[in-house]
């Protein structure tokens, strides 16, 4: 962790009180109250149905919480601090009739970004080549999620919310993504990452979230300095 | 952010969207033809008669073919679910809302252009009434439908049959634009009394209408 991030590490970054969210009667969020700290990568996981979908896009402002509220970076309202988070989605959030270079540069100009350099390094950041004239919608699924990895870290902010990032990725690209995921904590920025491949996060995760009916279960800390090994273990399961 | 950039850069990358695709371009276009054709064919008119009905027949077959456009302005945003990259991002949903109403504009302005001849040809049309009322019509006529044509569109994105709720929703607010439309053209046309009371009626709808869309646009844009 660079030293910034670590003079700032205390600070919650996110912080949610009893988070309650309804679809008609079904409660997907029950009641959540916690806070998550700047410069960690937090895995979420948990059954299908367990709510981390739900929680993330409530966390994005995608969805407006039935009761409760959330704070992120500080501010009550989402998009105050729009500008300081990246999301990816379970769909790639992508257009597949533009190229890649398209894609990222219509995507940037959203964050007041015009500087072609900066989608360039997204794609490269990711393995991907900027010059690829290949349209998105010809992409391997690999490839649309490191596309999709570009998109959602261009603009360099400082929370990011990844919803499944490997899902239908081989356990190579999945293991370069999570391994990309971990050096951008490494730059002070908070992650947090819903997903059913949990080993592919192990080596680079600080906390695992654990979900079940709504609620946040369990919290485990993971000391990284204790995997040394650096070996990213495990694959997709 | 500016707004203006938002929508520059939007509308741009959904004229390069269509120009890939012409999806939409082709459908309005084969749906108007087939109009213009089969009404020729079925009221075969005279030339005074063809002044007294032109009207009422070219706003139709626009109007129709507007609507298979208008289907279209969502549809790419909702495949890919890219929508949602554009609604977490700090961009003014208005400027989205006005890239969509100005590429529509522009996709109908074409297929006007385009089909405007062929309405001259087959139904024997010369105006007596001057030209360039007909132009000042056809726009205002034409901002009125994509305008709350866009807008509901948005509102019917999340709904099972959008496509048949979109005419369901959009016909019957656009009975005034579209009254203003059919009588000022047949008055233009046949050179039957001024326009001028339909043309401000217009006028006054596209702001009304213009003004209401932005306002409620962000609602739309986020509801669930």
């Amino acid at each position: 962790m660079t030293g910034t991030a670590a003079e700032t590490s205390n600070q919650p970054v996110v912080i949610l009180q009893d988070l309650v969210k309804f679809f008609g009667r079904f409660a997907a969020l029950r009641g959540i109250s916690d806070s998550f700290v700047r410069g960690k990568l937090y895995v979420v996981v948990g059954d299908n149905g367990a709510g981390k979908s739900t929680l993330l896009r409530v966390v994005a402002g995608l969805m407006e919480p039935s009761q409760g509220s959330v704070t992120l970076l500080g501010a009550k309202n989402v998009r105050d601090v729009a500008q300081r988070i990246g999301y990816m989605g379970h769909a790639p959030l992508l257009y597949d009739e533009l190229n890649g270079m398209e894609n990222l540069r219509y995507f940037a100009g959203l964050y007041g970004i015009n500087d072609d350099a900066v989608c360039r390094a997204a794609m490269q950041q990711v393995g991907l080549d900027p010059e690829l004239e290949r349209r998105v919608g010809q992409y391997s699924q690999g490839m649309r999620q490191r596309l999709s990895l570009a998109r959602a870290v261009l603009h360099n902010p400082e929370l990011m919310l990844l919803d499944e990032p490997f899902s239908n990725v081989d356990v190579h690209s999945a293991r370069d993504m999570a391994a990309i995921l971990g050096r951008v904590r490494d730059q002070g920025k908070t992650i947090f990452v819903v997903t059913h491949q949990a080993p592919l996060m192990e080596p680079v995760a600080d906390e695992f979230v654990h979900m079940a009916a709504g609620q946040i279960v369990g919290r485990e800390a993971r000391n990284r300095s204790a995997q040394s090994a650096g070996v990213l273990r495990g694959g997709a399961q | 952010m500016s707004g203006l950039n938002v929508t520059t850069r939007t509308l741009m990358k959904d004229l390069r969207m269509e120009w890939r695709s012409k999806d939409a371009i082709n459908s309005m276009l084969f749906f108007s033809l087939l109009v213009v054709v089969i009404f020729s064919f079925a009221f075969n008119p005279n030339a005074e008669e063809s002044r007294h009905i032109a009207g009422g027949l070219v706003w139709v077959a626009f109007l129709f073919a507007a609507v298979v456009a208008l289907n279209q302005t969502w549809a790419r945003e909702l495949r890919n679910q890219v929508l949602d990259a554009y609604r977490v991002s700090p961009a003014p949903p208005n400027a989205l809302f006005l890239a969509k109403v100005l590429g529509n504009f522009l996709f109908v302005v074409i297929l006007e252009a385009l089909m405007a001849p062929l309405f001259v040809v087959f139904y024997q049309l010369r105006s007596v009434g001057p030209v360039w009322q007909l132009v000042v019509v056809a726009l205002l006529g034409t901002w009125a439908l994509v305008v709350n044509g866009t807008f509901f569109a948005a509102l019917s994105i999340r709904t099972r049959n959008r496509e048949i709720m979109l005419p369901l929703i959009l016909f019957p607010i656009s009975i005034p634009a579209l009254l203003a439309m059919v009588d000022a053209t047949t008055m233009i046309l046949t050179g039957d009394g001024t326009p001028d009371f339909w043309l401000k009626m217009l006028l006054v709808y596209d702001v009304v209408f213009t003004l209401v869309c932005l306002l409620l646009f962000e609602s739309v844009l986020n509801a669930e």
